[in-house]
Protein backbone atom coordinates (compact mmCIF):
# COMPACT_ATOMS: atom_id res chain seq x y z
CA UNK A 1 0.00 0.00 0.00
CA UNK A 2 2.48 2.28 1.25
CA UNK A 3 6.38 1.52 -0.44
CA UNK A 4 8.94 4.10 0.91
CA UNK A 5 12.21 3.26 -1.42
CA UNK A 6 15.38 4.84 -0.19
CA UNK A 7 14.20 8.42 0.12
CA UNK A 8 16.44 11.54 1.33
CA UNK A 9 15.39 15.17 1.48
CA UNK A 10 17.75 17.83 2.00
CA UNK A 11 16.32 21.43 3.22
CA UNK A 12 19.32 23.70 1.28
CA UNK A 13 22.69 22.43 2.89
CA UNK A 14 21.10 20.08 5.62
CA UNK A 15 19.92 16.60 4.95
CA UNK A 16 16.69 15.91 6.82
CA UNK A 17 16.29 12.33 5.61
CA UNK A 18 18.30 9.44 4.53
CA UNK A 19 17.66 6.92 2.39
CA UNK A 20 14.64 6.10 4.45
CA UNK A 21 13.12 2.69 3.07
CA UNK A 22 10.03 0.42 4.75
CA UNK A 23 6.92 -0.76 3.31
CA UNK A 24 2.98 -0.59 4.84
CA UNK A 25 1.01 -3.04 3.61
CA UNK A 26 -2.71 -3.55 3.44
CA UNK A 27 -4.39 -3.78 7.02
CA UNK A 28 -1.07 -2.84 8.37
CA UNK A 29 -0.21 -0.39 11.36
CA UNK A 30 2.70 0.77 11.80
CA UNK A 31 4.39 3.28 14.43
CA UNK A 32 7.17 5.40 13.98
CA UNK A 33 8.81 6.84 17.06
CA UNK A 34 11.96 8.61 17.60
CA UNK A 35 13.74 11.66 19.45
CA UNK A 36 11.93 15.32 18.53
CA UNK A 37 14.09 16.45 15.29
CA UNK A 38 15.03 13.21 13.79
CA UNK A 39 12.48 13.71 10.43
CA UNK A 40 9.26 12.02 11.31
CA UNK A 41 7.23 14.93 10.63
CA UNK A 42 9.26 15.08 7.48
CA UNK A 43 8.75 11.86 6.58
CA UNK A 44 5.11 11.27 6.83
CA UNK A 45 4.38 14.45 4.98
CA UNK A 46 6.50 12.69 1.99
CA UNK A 47 4.35 10.31 1.95
CA UNK A 48 1.71 12.13 0.67
CA UNK A 49 3.59 14.85 -0.94
CA UNK A 50 2.72 17.47 1.37
CA UNK A 51 6.81 17.70 1.47
CA UNK A 52 8.68 17.15 -1.79
CA UNK A 53 11.67 15.02 -1.40
CA UNK A 54 14.65 14.93 -3.81
CA UNK A 55 15.95 10.89 -3.67
CA UNK A 56 14.42 7.70 -3.90
CA UNK A 57 10.55 7.74 -4.33
CA UNK A 58 7.60 6.49 -2.84
CA UNK A 59 4.55 4.43 -4.34
CA UNK A 60 1.36 4.98 -2.82
CA UNK A 61 -1.52 2.48 -3.87
CA UNK A 62 0.54 1.75 -7.01
CA UNK A 63 0.70 5.44 -7.78
CA UNK A 64 4.83 7.22 -7.42
CA UNK A 65 4.65 10.02 -5.55
CA UNK A 66 7.96 11.84 -6.67
CA UNK A 67 6.66 11.26 -10.47
CA UNK A 68 6.13 14.84 -11.46
CA UNK A 69 3.14 13.43 -13.66
CA UNK A 70 1.41 12.47 -10.49
CA UNK A 71 -1.98 14.04 -9.95
CA UNK A 72 -0.85 14.82 -6.22
CA UNK A 73 -4.61 16.74 -4.99
CA UNK A 74 -6.40 13.32 -7.14
CA UNK A 75 -4.00 10.88 -5.27
CA UNK A 76 -4.04 12.90 -1.40
CA UNK A 77 -8.06 12.45 -1.59
CA UNK A 78 -8.33 9.46 -0.72
CA UNK A 79 -4.87 9.80 1.75
CA UNK A 80 -6.37 10.80 5.21
CA UNK A 81 -3.93 12.58 6.87
CA UNK A 82 -4.59 14.04 10.89
CA UNK A 83 -1.83 16.95 12.07
CA UNK A 84 -1.05 17.68 15.65
CA UNK A 85 -2.40 20.71 15.91
CA UNK A 86 -5.82 19.57 14.14
CA UNK A 87 -5.85 21.77 11.65
CA UNK A 88 -9.45 21.83 11.74
CA UNK A 89 -10.61 24.88 9.31
CA UNK A 90 -11.78 27.42 11.95
CA UNK A 91 -13.89 29.99 9.50
CA UNK A 92 -16.50 26.58 8.88
CA UNK A 93 -18.82 24.84 11.34
CA UNK A 94 -18.34 21.16 12.12
CA UNK A 95 -20.20 19.92 9.61
CA UNK A 96 -18.76 22.06 6.77
CA UNK A 97 -15.57 20.95 7.84
CA UNK A 98 -16.57 17.49 7.56
CA UNK A 99 -18.38 18.16 3.87
CA UNK A 100 -16.37 20.57 2.27
CA UNK A 101 -14.10 18.13 0.92
CA UNK A 102 -16.47 15.56 0.04
CA UNK A 103 -18.33 18.02 -1.87
CA UNK A 104 -15.75 20.34 -3.55
CA UNK A 105 -12.73 17.37 -4.13
CA UNK A 106 -14.96 14.36 -4.58
CA UNK A 107 -18.33 15.73 -6.07
CA UNK A 108 -20.72 14.63 -3.67
CA UNK A 109 -24.30 16.26 -3.73
CA UNK A 110 -24.60 18.01 -0.45
CA UNK A 111 -27.28 15.76 0.92
CA UNK A 112 -25.03 13.02 0.52
CA UNK A 113 -21.94 14.62 2.31
CA UNK A 114 -23.76 16.03 4.80
CA UNK A 115 -25.67 12.36 5.85
CA UNK A 116 -21.80 11.38 5.63
CA UNK A 117 -20.89 14.00 7.93
CA UNK A 118 -23.54 12.99 10.49
CA UNK A 119 -22.66 9.50 10.56
CA UNK A 120 -19.06 9.91 11.48
CA UNK A 121 -19.55 12.67 14.03
CA UNK A 122 -22.29 10.14 15.58
CA UNK A 123 -18.86 7.68 15.24
CA UNK A 124 -16.47 9.85 16.97
CA UNK A 125 -19.43 10.75 19.63
CA UNK A 126 -19.74 14.31 18.81
CA UNK A 127 -23.24 14.32 16.66
CA UNK A 128 -24.28 17.59 19.21
CA UNK A 129 -21.52 19.75 18.41
CA UNK A 130 -22.34 18.97 14.03
CA UNK A 131 -23.17 22.84 14.25
CA UNK A 132 -20.65 24.46 16.65
CA UNK A 133 -17.38 25.97 15.60
CA UNK A 134 -14.11 24.46 15.82
CA UNK A 135 -12.89 27.35 18.15
CA UNK A 136 -15.50 26.02 20.79
CA UNK A 137 -14.42 22.72 20.85
CA UNK A 138 -11.58 20.99 23.36
CA UNK A 139 -9.08 20.09 21.95
CA UNK A 140 -9.48 16.19 22.18
CA UNK A 141 -13.44 16.77 20.36
CA UNK A 142 -11.48 18.79 17.85
CA UNK A 143 -8.73 15.72 17.19
CA UNK A 144 -11.77 13.55 16.92
CA UNK A 145 -13.56 15.83 14.28
CA UNK A 146 -10.50 15.78 12.21
CA UNK A 147 -10.51 12.01 12.28
CA UNK A 148 -13.91 12.28 11.17
CA UNK A 149 -12.63 14.88 8.56
CA UNK A 150 -10.14 12.64 6.92
CA UNK A 151 -12.55 9.72 6.96
CA UNK A 152 -15.34 11.43 5.40
CA UNK A 153 -12.82 11.45 2.42
CA UNK A 154 -13.41 7.64 2.13
CA UNK A 155 -9.31 7.03 2.77
CA UNK A 156 -7.47 4.08 1.26
CA UNK A 157 -5.11 4.23 4.05
CA UNK A 158 -4.33 7.22 7.32
CA UNK A 159 -1.42 8.83 8.10
CA UNK A 160 -1.13 10.74 11.61
CA UNK A 161 1.37 13.18 12.69
CA UNK A 162 0.95 12.83 16.36
CA UNK A 163 -2.25 13.26 16.68
CA UNK A 164 -1.99 13.41 20.96
CA UNK A 165 0.70 15.01 21.96
CA UNK A 166 -0.99 18.38 21.66
CA UNK A 167 -3.56 17.30 23.79
CA UNK A 168 -4.22 17.69 27.60
CA UNK A 169 -3.57 14.33 29.11
CA UNK A 170 -6.89 13.77 30.14
CA UNK A 171 -7.88 13.84 26.85
CA UNK A 172 -5.86 11.89 24.92
CA UNK A 173 -7.45 8.56 25.40
CA UNK A 174 -10.70 9.68 23.96
CA UNK A 175 -8.61 10.13 20.87
CA UNK A 176 -6.55 6.95 20.70
CA UNK A 177 -10.40 4.80 21.39
CA UNK A 178 -11.15 6.36 17.88
CA UNK A 179 -7.85 5.27 16.46
CA UNK A 180 -8.03 1.72 18.03
CA UNK A 181 -11.43 1.47 16.79
CA UNK A 182 -9.75 2.23 13.10
CA UNK A 183 -6.91 -0.11 13.26
CA UNK A 184 -8.91 -3.18 14.65
CA UNK A 185 -11.13 -2.66 11.59
CA UNK A 186 -8.75 -3.03 9.10
CA UNK A 187 -7.52 0.34 8.30
CA UNK A 188 -4.05 0.79 7.26
CA UNK A 189 -2.10 3.23 9.51
CA UNK A 190 1.35 4.51 9.12
CA UNK A 191 1.16 6.62 13.01
CA UNK A 192 3.65 9.15 14.26
CA UNK A 193 3.43 8.73 18.06
CA UNK A 194 4.69 8.06 21.50
CA UNK A 195 2.12 7.16 22.83
CA UNK A 196 3.62 3.26 23.23
CA UNK A 197 0.74 2.13 25.01
CA UNK A 198 -1.33 2.30 21.81
CA UNK A 199 1.68 0.87 19.75
CA UNK A 200 1.30 -2.19 21.93
CA UNK A 201 -1.81 -2.82 21.57
CA UNK A 202 -2.23 -2.40 18.12
CA UNK A 203 0.79 -1.83 15.84
CA UNK A 204 2.14 -4.69 13.98
CA UNK A 205 5.55 -2.62 13.48
CA UNK A 206 7.18 0.27 14.78
CA UNK A 207 9.88 2.12 13.16
CA UNK A 208 12.62 4.03 15.36
CA UNK A 209 14.05 7.32 13.71
CA UNK A 210 17.30 8.91 14.64
CA UNK A 211 18.63 11.90 12.71
CA UNK A 212 17.04 11.66 9.74
CA UNK A 213 17.41 7.56 9.05
CA UNK A 214 15.54 4.48 10.21
CA UNK A 215 17.54 3.08 12.78
CA UNK A 216 14.73 -0.17 13.42
CA UNK A 217 12.14 -1.30 11.28
CA UNK A 218 11.22 -4.38 13.40
CA UNK A 219 7.71 -6.31 14.76
CA UNK A 220 6.00 -4.91 17.21
CA UNK A 221 7.00 -7.70 20.37
CA UNK A 222 10.51 -7.77 18.70
CA UNK A 223 11.09 -3.92 19.20
CA UNK A 224 9.79 -3.61 22.74
CA UNK A 225 11.66 -7.10 23.66
CA UNK A 226 14.85 -6.38 22.62
CA UNK A 227 15.52 -3.44 20.25
CA UNK A 228 18.44 -4.33 18.32
CA UNK A 229 20.10 -0.53 18.37
CA UNK A 230 21.77 1.70 21.84
CA UNK A 231 19.54 4.79 20.92
CA UNK A 232 16.44 2.82 20.24
CA UNK A 233 16.91 1.32 24.04
CA UNK A 234 17.54 4.87 25.38
CA UNK A 235 14.88 6.23 23.99
CA UNK A 236 12.44 3.64 24.89
CA UNK A 237 13.63 3.47 28.38
CA UNK A 238 12.97 7.60 28.58
CA UNK A 239 9.55 7.43 27.32
CA UNK A 240 8.55 4.08 29.14
CA UNK A 241 9.78 5.99 32.41
CA UNK A 242 7.47 8.57 31.98
CA UNK B 1 -20.27 93.19 10.85
CA UNK B 2 -19.53 89.64 12.77
CA UNK B 3 -17.25 86.93 11.04
CA UNK B 4 -20.25 84.81 10.29
CA UNK B 5 -22.41 87.41 9.01
CA UNK B 6 -20.21 87.38 5.87
CA UNK B 7 -21.09 83.70 5.07
CA UNK B 8 -24.35 82.78 3.44
CA UNK B 9 -25.18 78.70 3.74
CA UNK B 10 -28.82 79.55 1.87
CA UNK B 11 -26.96 78.62 -0.96
CA UNK B 12 -26.65 74.84 0.18
CA UNK B 13 -29.78 73.74 -0.04
CA UNK B 14 -31.21 74.49 -3.91
CA UNK B 15 -27.31 73.17 -4.81
CA UNK B 16 -27.95 70.09 -2.64
CA UNK B 17 -29.32 67.80 -6.01
CA UNK B 18 -25.91 68.72 -8.27
CA UNK B 19 -23.66 68.32 -4.91
CA UNK B 20 -25.46 64.37 -4.97
CA UNK B 21 -24.71 63.66 -8.35
CA UNK B 22 -20.99 64.77 -7.75
CA UNK B 23 -20.79 62.27 -4.44
CA UNK B 24 -22.75 59.56 -6.84
CA UNK B 25 -19.68 59.65 -8.61
CA UNK B 26 -17.41 59.68 -5.51
CA UNK B 27 -18.82 56.59 -4.24
CA UNK B 28 -19.14 55.02 -7.41
CA UNK B 29 -15.46 55.40 -7.98
CA UNK B 30 -14.93 54.69 -4.06
CA UNK B 31 -16.84 51.02 -4.41
CA UNK B 32 -15.90 50.24 -8.13
CA UNK B 33 -11.81 51.10 -6.94
CA UNK B 34 -12.31 49.11 -3.64
CA UNK B 35 -13.42 46.28 -5.40
CA UNK B 36 -11.21 46.15 -8.14
CA UNK B 37 -8.70 47.11 -5.78
CA UNK B 38 -8.93 43.90 -3.66
CA UNK B 39 -9.73 41.07 -6.37
CA UNK B 40 -6.63 42.59 -8.12
CA UNK B 41 -4.62 43.41 -5.12
CA UNK B 42 -5.20 39.25 -3.81
CA UNK B 43 -3.91 38.11 -7.44
CA UNK B 44 -1.03 40.26 -6.77
CA UNK B 45 -0.72 39.13 -3.32
CA UNK B 46 -0.91 35.54 -4.80
CA UNK B 47 1.82 36.00 -7.32
CA UNK B 48 3.80 37.71 -4.99
CA UNK B 49 3.89 34.54 -2.67
CA UNK B 50 4.36 31.78 -5.25
CA UNK B 51 6.87 29.77 -6.22
CA UNK B 52 6.97 31.01 -10.01
CA UNK B 53 9.93 33.41 -10.07
CA UNK B 54 9.32 35.42 -12.91
CA UNK B 55 5.50 35.89 -11.76
CA UNK B 56 6.44 37.05 -8.22
CA UNK B 57 9.39 39.13 -9.50
CA UNK B 58 6.88 40.76 -11.79
CA UNK B 59 3.88 41.41 -8.99
CA UNK B 60 7.15 42.47 -6.60
CA UNK B 61 7.70 45.56 -9.16
CA UNK B 62 4.19 47.05 -10.21
CA UNK B 63 3.17 46.81 -6.80
CA UNK B 64 6.80 48.80 -5.60
CA UNK B 65 6.55 50.71 -8.82
CA UNK B 66 2.91 51.57 -7.94
CA UNK B 67 3.41 53.05 -4.31
CA UNK B 68 6.70 55.21 -5.07
CA UNK B 69 4.85 57.02 -7.16
CA UNK B 70 2.64 59.99 -6.14
CA UNK B 71 -1.50 58.81 -6.76
CA UNK B 72 -1.96 62.69 -8.12
CA UNK B 73 0.75 61.72 -10.67
CA UNK B 74 -0.70 58.66 -11.94
CA UNK B 75 -3.96 60.05 -12.44
CA UNK B 76 -2.58 62.83 -14.51
CA UNK B 77 -0.11 60.24 -16.55
CA UNK B 78 -2.73 58.06 -16.97
CA UNK B 79 -5.35 60.64 -18.38
CA UNK B 80 -2.56 62.30 -20.69
CA UNK B 81 -1.01 59.35 -22.08
CA UNK B 82 -3.91 56.95 -23.17
CA UNK B 83 -5.51 59.16 -25.77
CA UNK B 84 -1.59 59.38 -27.05
CA UNK B 85 -1.53 55.22 -27.29
CA UNK B 86 -4.63 54.54 -28.50
CA UNK B 87 -5.62 57.71 -30.51
CA UNK B 88 -8.79 57.82 -28.62
CA UNK B 89 -9.68 60.07 -25.71
CA UNK B 90 -11.12 58.56 -22.76
CA UNK B 91 -13.84 60.52 -20.21
CA UNK B 92 -12.06 61.67 -17.01
CA UNK B 93 -14.42 59.36 -15.03
CA UNK B 94 -13.60 56.28 -16.88
CA UNK B 95 -9.86 56.89 -16.82
CA UNK B 96 -10.03 58.01 -12.45
CA UNK B 97 -12.11 54.46 -12.24
CA UNK B 98 -8.73 52.61 -13.99
CA UNK B 99 -6.03 54.69 -12.47
CA UNK B 100 -7.68 54.01 -9.08
CA UNK B 101 -8.17 50.78 -9.70
CA UNK B 102 -5.06 50.16 -10.24
CA UNK B 103 -3.62 52.23 -8.18
CA UNK B 104 -5.29 50.95 -4.55
CA UNK B 105 -4.44 47.15 -6.41
CA UNK B 106 -0.99 47.44 -5.16
CA UNK B 107 -2.23 48.97 -1.44
CA UNK B 108 -4.84 46.39 -1.19
CA UNK B 109 -2.09 43.56 -1.98
CA UNK B 110 0.54 44.83 0.90
CA UNK B 111 -2.24 43.78 3.26
CA UNK B 112 -4.14 40.95 1.73
CA UNK B 113 -0.69 39.80 1.54
CA UNK B 114 -0.41 40.10 5.22
CA UNK B 115 -3.16 38.37 5.81
CA UNK B 116 -2.42 35.48 3.71
CA UNK B 117 0.95 35.05 5.85
CA UNK B 118 -1.66 35.47 9.02
CA UNK B 119 -3.07 32.00 8.07
CA UNK B 120 -0.77 29.22 9.42
CA UNK B 121 0.52 27.00 7.43
CA UNK B 122 -0.68 23.65 8.83
CA UNK B 123 -4.33 25.05 7.11
CA UNK B 124 -2.90 24.70 3.92
CA UNK B 125 -1.26 21.37 4.41
CA UNK B 126 -4.55 20.04 5.89
CA UNK B 127 -6.66 21.41 2.84
CA UNK B 128 -4.26 19.94 0.07
CA UNK B 129 -3.95 16.80 2.77
CA UNK B 130 -8.09 16.26 1.93
CA UNK B 131 -7.40 16.74 -2.02
CA UNK B 132 -8.04 20.66 -2.67
CA UNK B 133 -6.09 21.73 -5.59
CA UNK B 134 -3.72 25.14 -5.12
CA UNK B 135 -7.00 27.75 -6.59
CA UNK B 136 -9.44 25.49 -4.13
CA UNK B 137 -7.23 25.93 -0.90
CA UNK B 138 -6.50 29.16 -1.91
CA UNK B 139 -10.36 30.09 -2.00
CA UNK B 140 -11.94 27.64 0.82
CA UNK B 141 -9.34 27.89 3.20
CA UNK B 142 -6.71 30.46 2.83
CA UNK B 143 -8.68 33.48 1.47
CA UNK B 144 -11.59 33.59 3.40
CA UNK B 145 -9.24 33.57 6.81
CA UNK B 146 -7.15 36.08 5.39
CA UNK B 147 -9.80 38.39 4.50
CA UNK B 148 -11.44 38.12 8.22
CA UNK B 149 -8.40 38.86 9.58
CA UNK B 150 -8.01 41.59 7.71
CA UNK B 151 -11.23 42.77 7.59
CA UNK B 152 -10.46 45.99 9.67
CA UNK B 153 -7.59 46.86 7.61
CA UNK B 154 -9.21 46.69 4.61
CA UNK B 155 -11.79 48.89 5.95
CA UNK B 156 -9.53 51.80 7.38
CA UNK B 157 -7.49 51.62 3.39
CA UNK B 158 -10.74 52.14 1.53
CA UNK B 159 -11.45 55.49 3.91
CA UNK B 160 -8.38 56.65 2.81
CA UNK B 161 -9.47 55.59 -0.92
CA UNK B 162 -12.74 57.36 -0.41
CA UNK B 163 -10.81 60.46 0.66
CA UNK B 164 -8.09 60.20 -2.40
CA UNK B 165 -10.67 60.01 -4.89
CA UNK B 166 -10.45 63.93 -4.41
CA UNK B 167 -7.91 64.10 -6.21
CA UNK B 168 -9.94 63.33 -9.38
CA UNK B 169 -10.67 66.63 -9.26
CA UNK B 170 -7.24 67.54 -11.23
CA UNK B 171 -8.62 66.27 -14.56
CA UNK B 172 -12.18 67.43 -14.29
CA UNK B 173 -14.00 64.46 -13.64
CA UNK B 174 -17.17 65.41 -11.44
CA UNK B 175 -16.54 64.07 -8.18
CA UNK B 176 -18.22 65.79 -5.24
CA UNK B 177 -15.05 68.05 -4.62
CA UNK B 178 -15.92 69.39 -8.47
CA UNK B 179 -19.36 69.26 -7.74
CA UNK B 180 -18.97 72.03 -5.07
CA UNK B 181 -16.74 74.22 -7.02
CA UNK B 182 -18.77 74.07 -10.07
CA UNK B 183 -21.41 75.55 -7.29
CA UNK B 184 -19.46 77.53 -5.45
CA UNK B 185 -18.79 79.64 -9.00
CA UNK B 186 -22.31 79.85 -9.90
CA UNK B 187 -23.71 81.08 -6.50
CA UNK B 188 -20.62 82.98 -5.88
CA UNK B 189 -20.38 81.21 -2.46
CA UNK B 190 -17.40 78.90 -2.93
CA UNK B 191 -15.77 79.29 0.77
CA UNK B 192 -20.13 77.96 1.62
CA UNK B 193 -19.92 74.59 -1.04
CA UNK B 194 -16.21 74.01 0.44
CA UNK B 195 -17.37 73.94 4.35
CA UNK B 196 -20.45 71.72 3.59
CA UNK B 197 -18.14 69.29 1.49
CA UNK B 198 -15.82 68.76 4.07
CA UNK B 199 -18.75 68.47 6.34
CA UNK B 200 -20.02 65.75 3.99
CA UNK B 201 -16.53 64.29 3.64
CA UNK B 202 -15.95 64.28 7.04
CA UNK B 203 -19.48 62.54 8.06
CA UNK B 204 -19.08 59.50 5.70
CA UNK B 205 -15.47 58.91 7.07
CA UNK B 206 -15.98 59.14 10.71
CA UNK B 207 -19.24 56.84 10.03
CA UNK B 208 -17.02 54.28 8.39
CA UNK B 209 -14.17 54.55 11.06
CA UNK B 210 -16.93 53.48 13.55
CA UNK B 211 -18.07 50.57 11.40
CA UNK B 212 -13.99 49.85 11.04
CA UNK B 213 -13.88 49.78 15.50
CA UNK B 214 -17.32 47.14 15.54
CA UNK B 215 -15.71 44.72 12.38
CA UNK B 216 -12.53 44.67 14.92
CA UNK B 217 -14.14 43.74 17.79
CA UNK B 218 -16.65 41.63 15.92
CA UNK B 219 -14.05 39.52 13.58
CA UNK B 220 -11.39 37.90 15.06
CA UNK B 221 -11.91 33.99 14.47
CA UNK B 222 -11.98 31.88 17.54
CA UNK B 223 -9.26 29.73 17.17
N1 LIG C 1 10.97 24.04 6.67
C1 LIG C 1 12.13 23.62 7.22
N2 LIG C 1 13.29 24.22 6.88
C2 LIG C 1 14.46 23.81 7.43
N3 LIG C 1 14.56 22.82 8.30
C3 LIG C 1 13.44 22.18 8.69
C4 LIG C 1 12.17 22.55 8.17
N4 LIG C 1 11.23 21.75 8.73
C5 LIG C 1 11.90 20.93 9.55
N5 LIG C 1 13.22 21.17 9.53
C6 LIG C 1 14.26 20.45 10.29
O1 LIG C 1 14.21 19.11 9.89
C7 LIG C 1 14.44 18.25 11.00
C8 LIG C 1 13.34 17.24 11.10
O2 LIG C 1 12.13 17.90 11.43
P1 LIG C 1 10.79 17.11 11.73
O3 LIG C 1 9.74 18.10 12.01
O4 LIG C 1 10.53 16.14 10.63
O5 LIG C 1 11.18 16.32 13.04
P2 LIG C 1 10.25 15.45 13.97
O6 LIG C 1 10.91 14.15 14.10
O7 LIG C 1 8.87 15.47 13.48
O8 LIG C 1 10.36 16.22 15.35
P3 LIG C 1 9.24 16.51 16.45
O9 LIG C 1 9.18 15.31 17.32
O10 LIG C 1 9.78 17.70 17.18
O11 LIG C 1 7.96 16.80 15.76
C9 LIG C 1 14.56 19.14 12.22
O12 LIG C 1 15.93 19.29 12.53
C10 LIG C 1 13.98 20.46 11.77
O13 LIG C 1 14.64 21.52 12.41
MG1 LIG D 1 7.02 16.31 14.23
Amino acid sequence: MIQIDNISKWYGQFRVLTDCSTHVTKGEVVVVCGPSGSGKSTLIKCVNGLEPFQQGDIIVNAISIGDPKTNLPQLRAHVGMVFQHFELFPHMSITQNLTIGQVKVLGRGKEEAQQRALKLLDRVGLSSQADKFPGQLSGGQQQRVALARALAMDPICMLFDEPTSALDPEMINEVLDVMVQLAQEGMTMMVVTHEMGFARKVADRVIFMDNGSIIEDAATEEFFGTPRSERAQIFLSKILSH
Amino acid sequence: MSFFAQFDFSVIAPSLPFLWEGLKFTAKLTLIAMAGGIFLGTLLALARLSSIAPLAMAATWYVNLMRSIPLLMVILWFFLIIPLLTGKPMGAETSAIITFTAFEAAYFSEIMRAGIQSVPRGQVFAGQAIGMTYWQTMSYVVLPQAFRNMLPVLLTQTIILFQDTSLVYAIGAKDLLKAAEIAGKNYGRPIEMYVFVALVYFLICFALSRLVKHFQARTAIIR
